[in-house]
């Protein structure tokens, strides 16, 4: 397979779009926890309780469009190899969770991958919306639709007083998760963004970084997120995300000219050494591809490049990810051949946009 | 104790597990529990484990106890799912719908604690299922539109608003509004 035709198959078109504050912002989601009523939660229910989860889901949903989301498919979680399962993780369709479960679990899938569906994760549905650079407004609204779409099949547990209903107590009532991708390398460079979460924090939002352990920004990526989801509407929910995320971009913005203005060569030397490593380096860890790929897009952002395009952040952090690189190789990596494949990949892409 | 997965780091997570009824207990590192996918480092803000450990501490010290186990009769138990108290105090999930209404007693100082002091809905409603619901919602923001009118002194368009209310009420759909000059 090409490379091109091979990232146009890894990367979700939505993604390869851009949205409103791209330069900052990668991309939104709105997560919705919905459940059947007198069916158990999946954490106790028996198997034939949960077919009726998911045969209902196939029988009134499979081979759906809605709206601009056409051709929704299910993909049974007990039919995919593993390694195609991590690449639905990759892609973030599916949680590292679902890909464990086998058992009735699968997923509906948009043919845009802009929508997905879990079916009987954690809870029965979690359905979630993806959108290029922060649009949280009308990735609510595209949800509510959705969710008002699959209401007029499901009967779904609600209560007056708790609202949506779900398993863990902490996505009780609206069952929303909203939450936004950021690019934040200059406050981290300038060690701000520490400073910030706090405060962040007490709006009942949380901020935690991407693709890597615990609290750590690999690629200088980071996802804030609403952290209650009771007692509140959507709306406000959306609206305290949406002023933080402003505020985040406004002074990542600050910060990035402030860089400029005062050092200047280092920078550019910082985000030329970078590039060297990623044109140039023949075994490459996915640790230093994340952080050299952040610095690159850095680069781009404030002008140093005009040849390369804002896309490959994103695309790179997905195409590196193991199981892409061993669905390129089409066979099974070793970490070190993992770490040479890495290596070869950025290459060949950067090669895309040189030619 | 070792982590049960890569007997390397200390165990530093106690996950039990109900599955079909069947309990598992699992003992692992942060690392495992999240390659394994038993936590979701990406998806939720923090793990269950730290936001509910401690929570469930101060009303279920009785659980602790060895002697008390699930054949408890005085035990606290879902009719649906068959849950116990005791379960749900420890797993830190609901087994379906019904526990909800099983454990009411119980969950305003969890969801308080969970939630910023929150323990009622008041965002979306399902639009097929609970028309009525939706129409006493409307009711009540109207009327608290109303008092800020009021209160405005913007007394032309709080009689309007009044006449509406009263539509509404009186069994009327919200969309007759009338908008006349
Ligand atoms: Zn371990
Ligand atoms: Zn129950």
């Amino acid at each position: 397979m090409s490379l091109q035709s091979f990232i146009d198959s890894a990367i979700s078109p939505w993604m390869q779009e851009e949205g409103p504050d791209h330069d900052i912002v990668l991309s939104t989601r709105i997560r919705l926890a919905r459940n059947f009523t007198d069916v158990p939660f999946p954490i106790v229910a028996e198997e034939e309780k949960l077919k009726i989860v998911s045969n209902w889901i196939k029988t009134h949903f499979n081979q759906q469009s809605f709206n601009q989301y056409e051709g929704l498919e299910y993909f049974e979680m007990s039919t995919l190899q593993p390694i195609e399962k991590r690449a639905l993780v990759e892609k973030h369709l599916i949680s590292p969770y679902l890909m464990e479960k086998e058992k009735e679990s699968g997923v509906l899938v948009s043919k845009n991958e802009q929508v997905s569906l879990m079916i009987n994760e954690e809870d029965h549905i979690r359905l979630q919306l993806y959108f290029p650079g922060l649009q949280l407004d009308r990735g609510l609204e595209e949800a509510f639709h959705m969710d008002d779409w699959l209401e007029e099949k499901i009967d779904y547990a609600f209560d007056e007083k708790r609202g949506y209903l779900t398993s863990c107590p902490t996505n009780v009532g609206t069952g929303l998760r909203a939450s936004v991708m950021m690019h934040l390398p200059a406050l981290t460079l300038t060690s701000k963004i520490g400073k910030m979460v706090p405060a962040i924090n007490q709006l009942g939002l949380v901020v935690r970084g991407m693709y890597g352990e615990g609290s750590e920004a690999v690629g200088n990526i980071y996802q804030i997120s609403n952290q209650i989801t009771l007692g509140r509407s959507e709306q406000d929910i959306i609206e305290d995300l949406q002023s933080v995320v402003e505020k985040l971009i406004e002074q990542e913005r600050f910060a990035r000219e402030m860089l400029v203005e005062q050092s200047e060569l280092r920078l550019e030397d910082r985000v030329f050494r970078s590039y060297g490593i990623l044109k140039y380096s023949r075994i490459i860890e996915s640790k230093e591809a994340a952080k050299c790929l952040s610095d690159l897009r850095l680069g781009i952002d404030v002008g140093y490049f005009n040849h390369l395009s804002r896309s490959i952040l994103n695309e790179l952090m997905v195409l590196t990810q193991p199981a892409f690189l061993q669905q390129y190789a089409q066979e099974t990596l070793t970490p070190k051949q993992r770490d040479i494949k890495r290596a070869t990949i950025i290459r060949e892409r950067l090669g895309l946009e040189e030619s | 104790m070792e982590c049960e997965i890569c007997h390397e780091n200390p165990a530093t997570l106690h996950l039990t597990n109900y599955i079909n009824g069947q309990k598992t207990e699992l003992h692992v590192c942060q690392k495992c529990a999240m390659e394994k996918g038993y936590i979701e480092p990406k998806d939720d803000a923090y793990t269950i484990h730290d936001l509910l450990s401690g929570l469930f501490n101060f009303n279920s010290n009785l659980s602790n106890q060895p002697g008390i186990n699930k054949s408890n009769q005085n035990e606290l138990t879902c009719p649906h799912c068959k849950m116990t108290y005791h379960q749900f105090a420890k797993v830190g999930k609901f087994g379906c719908a019904h526990c909800y209404k099983t454990f009411e007693d119980h969950l305003n100082p969890i969801f308080r604690k969970v939630h910023s002091g929150n323990t009622e809905h008041t965002g979306k409603i399902p639009k097929r299922q609970h028309v009525h619901l939706q129409q006493k919602r409307l009711i009540q923001d109207y009327r608290n539109r109303l008092k800020t009118l009021i209160d405005e002194e913007n007394f032309e368009e709080a009689a309007k608003l009044r006449d509406r209310i009263k539509a509404l009420e009186s069994g009327e759909s919200s969309s007759d509004s009338n908008e006349e000059e």
